[in-house]
């Protein structure tokens, strides 16, 4: 508590980092250290603090300066040159410099707010409440923002109540499947057994997804808080978090967490004076997909191959070690303390009727705004992508939800709600959260192909339809992308794809062919322009484009020359180039050059079936 | 970070069947990569079969039995990242260090693999070389990273 009533209140200038993963990768520790110089060069004694990411990734690295009695500004894209002179421009000179001022946190007149900033004005932060904003080292943040509050009242009630509360909330599970969150937990507290299990799923297998890195990353304890509520109500004693290997990050901050918790009391024995047990292990992951699937990640626990069983059982009744296991995914569990502490009645009036709350997305693709949001169900695409991700530099062609499991929705759907059941009925599914934008230069068979690519690698290969099912699409696509393929293969493609749904044993397989067949289903057309006239229409397919030098703008610069790896180009200085095909291997670096280079003349283009 | 000692310190688990991941993540970290006489070693702790350890093993795409390259590179092929060019990344990768990808170069120098999601979609296309995340990559500016790389 006195460390964030020190924050609030500080004495002393406070550089606020934004340094997540996404921050660190942007140069925010590079940005830190100059800063670190600059200051020192002031000589001004101010102190730093960490955050994680605050959402708006793509203004990282994000930078926010506080010096005692002014408000606290906000500065975005900080690279290491540009934090000495916005630095140098508020000590020295005392003004607020405007150039990459994103805006202030609170009421300043004058100033432009930061959640005004429109990726995020239409954002309504539960999950996401504390992210960017508390140092996710310290519990007393959490602390004085609430934290913790919702254990202390579970605890003092009987797990029935907190059960109430958790089923009339109307939550449901955010890993993708949707179940209500308060029948899963009460099938698991009225499974008979004096042992049972909870586990927190941070597996984060959908690739182009980042929900549950950032949320633990920014506010472990919300996620740990969440976890061990859930344990006190289904009656469990001990606790597992599955995290994959690829977030170090996170995985560093879950363990900072768990120890401040027992030096607090508030995970161990007797947690709070109450009487009653958990403790938690965290598991690492071990790269393999299949082991974000329950039934697998249990399997993988337990020490063995992660291979998916056939439900039921169902872990409520038998889980890990054959005992009663609840398994919630990060984002459910980092919702929980919020909806104890606010009230059932509070949650349920947010979002739609079937599904109330907020839902985190991972906005990224071909959208303007990059970055992690939180809004309420029901909100519309478009709103999430134009609104909210201030939409694209080219056109829209369609958005990718659900990852590997979910479809493509082109812009007829734009405007449909976001709520687990109108995304099913368009063909696609919510998933776990990633909205994937794609414009016309993406090409949707490619994309279809690249889903079939990683389901048939990451399929287990226990059932037939999942195993050899999946490397038969995939084969179909390859034979498409690459010019091959007649137009049987699209019923092919259909009647194999309808048939692994029905027949594969768990949600990878079963899933695995929807890419395949929402993207056939809305743009069939480019299917067909592969098949009946070689062509992809967005020039991505490596086989089916090719790469030319427009005589008439090429400058003869020779940057290209200097750039191509396989020495395909050739031509003298000032001459028009030419492309060699048979050497060219399409790694773009031409394409860049002739982009980027400003005596170039945008000469090379990129083309497929048509002679431009 | 990894591959520096030569033999396996156990000492820390108690050798029951769930820490079988566990060990093999220690020992991939302390060793560098899974070694014949780490599994045996493993196999006697835990009182399972070599066969059944390699079984488990080979499941997950993170142990790997080949001593690893001096850097590590891991090239993300998640979905942000493919619509972004990655797949471009790694055709340029292959073709300047000479390797595949889940190979080593000839020199020992880089090791080459491909990741589902380094989690930094916001920022894609991206590249990890050891501990460093490369972000909003181009083919020119990963080519560039290697360059400065050799120089230093
Ligand atoms: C192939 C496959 C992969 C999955 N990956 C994840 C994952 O990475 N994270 C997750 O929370 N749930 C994942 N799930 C869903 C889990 O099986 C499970 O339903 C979920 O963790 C339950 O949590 P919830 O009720 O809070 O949503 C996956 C399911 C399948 C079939
Ligand atoms: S898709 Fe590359 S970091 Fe997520």
């Amino acid at each position: 508590m006195k460390i964030w009533v020190a924050f609030e209140n500080n004495k002393k200038p406070l550089i606020i980092v934004g340094a997540g993963t996404c921050g660190r990768a942007a140069g925010a520790m590079e940005t830190w250290a100059k800063a670190e110089e600059t200051l020192k060069e002031l000589k001004i004694d101010a102190e730093f603090m960490e955050v994680g990411c605050i959402g708006p990734c793509y203004l990282e690295p994000l930078i926010d300066i506080k010096i005692p009695g002014k408000p606290r500004l906000s500065y975005s894209n900080v690279s290491p040159s540009k934090v000495e002179n916005i630095l140098r421009e508020i000590f020295e000179e005392d003004k607020i410099p405007e150039r990459d001022f994103v805006g202030t946190f609170g009421d300043h007149d004058g100033l432009k707010k930061f959640w005004d900033h429109p990726m995020l004005a239409k954002q309504e932060r539960i999950v996401l409440r504390n992210c960017g904003i508390i140092d996710p080292n310290s519990i007393d943040h959490y602390l004085a923002r609430d934290g913790y509050i919702a254990l202390e009242y579970a605890l003092a009630h009987e797990p029935e109540e907190v059960l109430e509360i958790v089923k009339s909330s109307g939550i449901r599970g955010r890993g993708g499947a949707g179940f209500p969150t308060g029948l899963k937990w009460g099938f698991c507290r009225d499974a008979p057994g004096d042992r049972k299990y909870m586990i927190c799923n941070a597996d984060e297998g959908d690739p182009g997804a980042f929900m549950n890195r950032s949320l633990i990353e920014g506010d472990p304890h919300a996620v740990l808080e969440g976890l061990v509520i859930a344990a006190y109500t289904i009656g469990a004693s001990k606790g597992y978090i599955y995290i994959r290997a690829e977030y170090p990050l996170a995985i560093e901050r879950l363990e900072n967490a768990i120890e401040q918790m027992m030096e607090t009391g508030l995970i161990g024995e007797n947690i709070l004076g109450s009487g009653f047990d958990f403790d938690v292990t965290i598991k690492k992951g071990a790269g393999a997909f299949v082991c974000g699937e329950e039934t697998a990640l249990m399997g993988s626990i337990e020490g063995k191959r992660g291979m998916p069983r056939s439900r039921p059982p169902f872990p409520a009744q038998s889980g890990l070690w054959g005992k009663p296991t609840t398994i919630n995914n990060v984002e459910t569990l980092g919702t929980i303390a919020t909806i104890v502490r606010k009230g059932s009645d509070w949650y349920s009036n947010i979002g739609t009727e079937n599904t109330s709350g907020t839902k985190t997305f991972s906005l990224v693709g071909r959208v303007r705004r990059t970055g992690l949001i939180e809004v309420p169900m029901g909100m519309s695409l478009r709103e999430i992508i134009f609104d909210i991700g201030g939409g694209l530099f080219r056109n829209f062609k369609a958005v990718q939800t659900g990852g590997p499991s979910g479809g493509c929705l082109s812009e007829e759907f734009l405007d449909i709600q976001i709520d687990y059941e109108t995304l099913a009925q368009a063909g696609s599914i919510m998933g776990s959260g990633g909205l994937i934008v794609l414009d016309d230069n993406t090409c949707v068979v490619d994309l279809a192909k690249y889903f079939l690519n990683f389901t048939q690698s990451e399929s287990c290969g226990k059932c037939v339809p999942c195993r050899v099912g999946t490397r038969q699409l995939w084969e179909i696509l390859e034979r498409i992308t690459t010019g091959q393929a007649d137009i049987e293969d699209l019923n092919k493609l259909e009647k194999l794809g309808t048939s692994i749904k029905r027949s594969a044993l768990c949600g990878l397989g079963q899933t695995a062919p929807n890419p395949a067949l929402s993207t056939l289903k809305y743009f069939r057309d480019e299917y067909l322009a592969h098949i009946l006239e070689n062509r992809c229409p967005a020039a991505v397919c490596s086989e089916l484009v090719e790469f030319r030098v427009i005589a008439d703008k090429c400058t003869g610069c020779q940057s290209c020359v200097k750039v191509c790896p396989t020495d395909a180009i050739t031509g003298p200085r000032s001459e028009p180039h030419n492309i060699d095909e048979s050497l060219c291997i399409k790694c773009r670096a031409c394409y860049e050059a002739c982009r980027f280079d400003a005596i170039a003349g945008d000469a090379i283009v990129i083309t497929s079936g048509t002679v431009t | 970070m990894t591959g520096t000692a030569v033999t396996l310190d156990l000492d820390g688990f108690t050798g029951i069947r769930s820490d079988l991941i566990p060990i093999l993540q220690h020992a991939q970290d302390s060793l560098g990569y899974i070694t014949e006489e780490a599994v045996r070693q493993i196999s006697q702790k835990i009182r399972i079969t070599e066969n059944e350890i390699y079984g488990v093993a080979t499941f997950y795409a993170q142990f790997r039995f080949e001593p690893p390259g001096e850097h590590h590179i891991q090239v993300c092929m998640g979905t942000a990242c493919h619509v972004k060019g990655g797949q471009q990344l790694s055709v340029s990768l292959e073709y300047q260090l000479d390797a595949k990808m889940g190979e080593t170069t000839l020199d020992g120098k880089y090791d080459l693999e491909q990741v589902a999601c380094l989690g930094c979609c916001a920022l894609a296309p991206v590249v990890k070389i050891d501990e460093t995340i490369h972000s909003q990559l181009t083919v020119l500016k990963l080519r560039k990273v290697f360059d400065e790389d050799e120089e230093s």
